[in-house]
């Protein structure tokens, strides 16, 4: 075969190669998706992070703004000190709330930002003082466990203690209302 | 009675002793064939035509039944992903399910084990046969140094093609899927895309892909390679040499598949 032939198709497939791999990073992989430029870092205290990893997103109002850069522990506090990297286009006031969020039911966790009202900015290094931690689901099922286990028992007290069955269906109706007022969720 | 007793037996561990001392002494082999084919690279890329040469027969020769097998396993995934997903109400992480096990597993470990059944065979074929018929003692009669000229071009174009056939593979196998799920089967196009580029990370999964594949280059063609070098130079031994390069590419490819991804997996 010809020298030249065999540069050719070599070529080609080089070329080919090199389309390939570029596709897989800009339309398969985050090449393009992931890109924040600049970035200030601001660091946040939570009680509670879950399952929050490194890397995940940083949303406001479902955009994402930024990442998680840094996860930490606290031995003073027993806290966890989360670090997140911020675009620096987007600016939020000193008193915006940091919040942890799952996506769907069992999906990822992300960092969700509540702007405040002051006029004051955060800037590099500052510390986000109003957190909410992540919701565990055990805490939360043993708490309506709870709740309910409470329901059924004053519910069994009012039988028990008043001989109308109406009145007693009344009053736990009464109690299941204000229950659910307290419980957190 | 005695004697049989004992001579089963010890002719059996003798057996087992003398495989293993066999597999050690080929592997051993295989190693100084490995570091003479880097010491005499040099050599070899003087004239890189030769090299080039080889590219074209173990890659571009390569292409069809790559990009074929390619289109067929993509479309596969995406059936038996979707007949899975759908019952979890998640059917746009099909796209997330086609991507990541192409990229990070079958591109490269399909391509490896296609690439030693397609070149490598044909690697050991022509090196064995050029050893049965004399080429390679007539070239060192002639001075010229038969890993520089044979086996280190061969190695080069293994070496370059995988990486390259392995993300065609993998490029190719996410269009597949995207062909099912998308026109056939119906799951939102936005949603196919947008969720493999939120899963799918370019250094984690792509980057780490890229590697495994030019490893897999590396084991297979040079298996390959020593399995001709080493063959017996009879009509039989060739052929038998054939057949462990694939049986042996293979269980390397595989094995070695574990150990990469034990390495890139952090638990």
């Amino acid at each position: 075969m010809d020298r030249t032939t065999i540069d050719l198709w070599v070529g080609i497939f080089v070329a080919l190669g090199v389309a390939a791999l570029l596709g897989l990073a800009m339309k398969v992989g985050n090449l393009t998706s992931n890109k924040i430029g600049d970035t200030y870092s601001v660091s946040a205290a939570f009680e509670n992070i879950g399952g929050l990893k490194p890397n995940a997103p940083v949303k406001s109002a479902g955009v994402v703004v930024g990442r998680v850069a840094d996860i930490s522990f606290d031995a003073k506090s027993y806290e966890a000190v989360v670090t997140i990297r911020i675009d620096e286009r987007y600016a939020f006031p000193k008193d915006t709330f940091a919040n942890i969020y799952t996506a769907g039911l069992l999906g990822e966790q992300y960092i969700g930002l509540e702007a405040g009202g002051e006029e004051d900015v955060l800037k590099n290094g500052d510390k986000i003082t109003q957190t909410q931690d992540a919701v565990v689901l055990e805490k939360m099922i043993s708490q309506f466990l709870y709740n309910k286990a409470s329901e059924t028992d004053s519910k069994a007290d009012a039988g028990g203690a008043k001989s109308d069955a109406k009145a007693s269906g009344e009053k736990s109706g009464g109690a299941k209302s204000t229950e659910l007022g307290d419980a957190p969720f | 009675m005695k004697s049989i007793l004992f001579n089963g037996p010890s002719k059996l561990l003798r057996g087992i002793g003398r495989r293993m001392i066999e597999r050690i002494w080929r592997l051993g082999a295989g190693a100084r064939l490995f570091f003479l084919t880097i010491i005499y690279s040099g050599e070899s890329f003087r004239r890189f035509h030769l090299t080039l040469r080889e590219v074209y027969f173990t890659g571009v020769m390569s292409l069809l039944i790559i990009i074929v097998s390619a289109f067929f396993v993509g479309m596969v995934l995406g059936l038996q992903g979707y007949n899975t997903l759908q019952k979890y109400g998640s059917s746009e992480a099909i796209g997330v399910l086609v991507a990541l096990s192409l990229v990070r597993e079958l591109g490269p470990v399909v391509t490896a084990l296609l690439f030693a059944g397609r070149a490598g065979t044909a690697i050991t074929a022509e090196i064995g046969l050029m050893k049965t018929t004399e080429q390679l003692s007539a070239m060192e009669m002639m001075a010229v140094n038969p890993i520089a000229r044979v086996v280190a071009p061969r190695f080069w174009a293994g070496v370059i093609s995988m990486p390259i056939l392995a993300a065609l593979f993998s490029m190719v196998g996410v269009l597949g899927g995207y062909l099912v799920a998308v026109p056939l089967i119906g799951v939102d196009q936005g949603a196919f895309w947008s969720q493999m580029q939120a899963s799918v990370d370019v250094r984690e999964d792509i980057i780490n892909g890229v590697i495994k594949s030019v490893v897999f280059g590396v084991a297979c063609t040079m298996i390959a390679l020593f399995e001709g070098f080493d063959a017996p130079p009879t009509a039989e031994g060739v052929s038998h040499a054939t057949t462990r390069t694939v049986v042996i590419s293979s269980l390397t490819v595989l094995a070695l598949d574990f150990v990469l991804t034990s390495f890139m997996i952090t638990v």
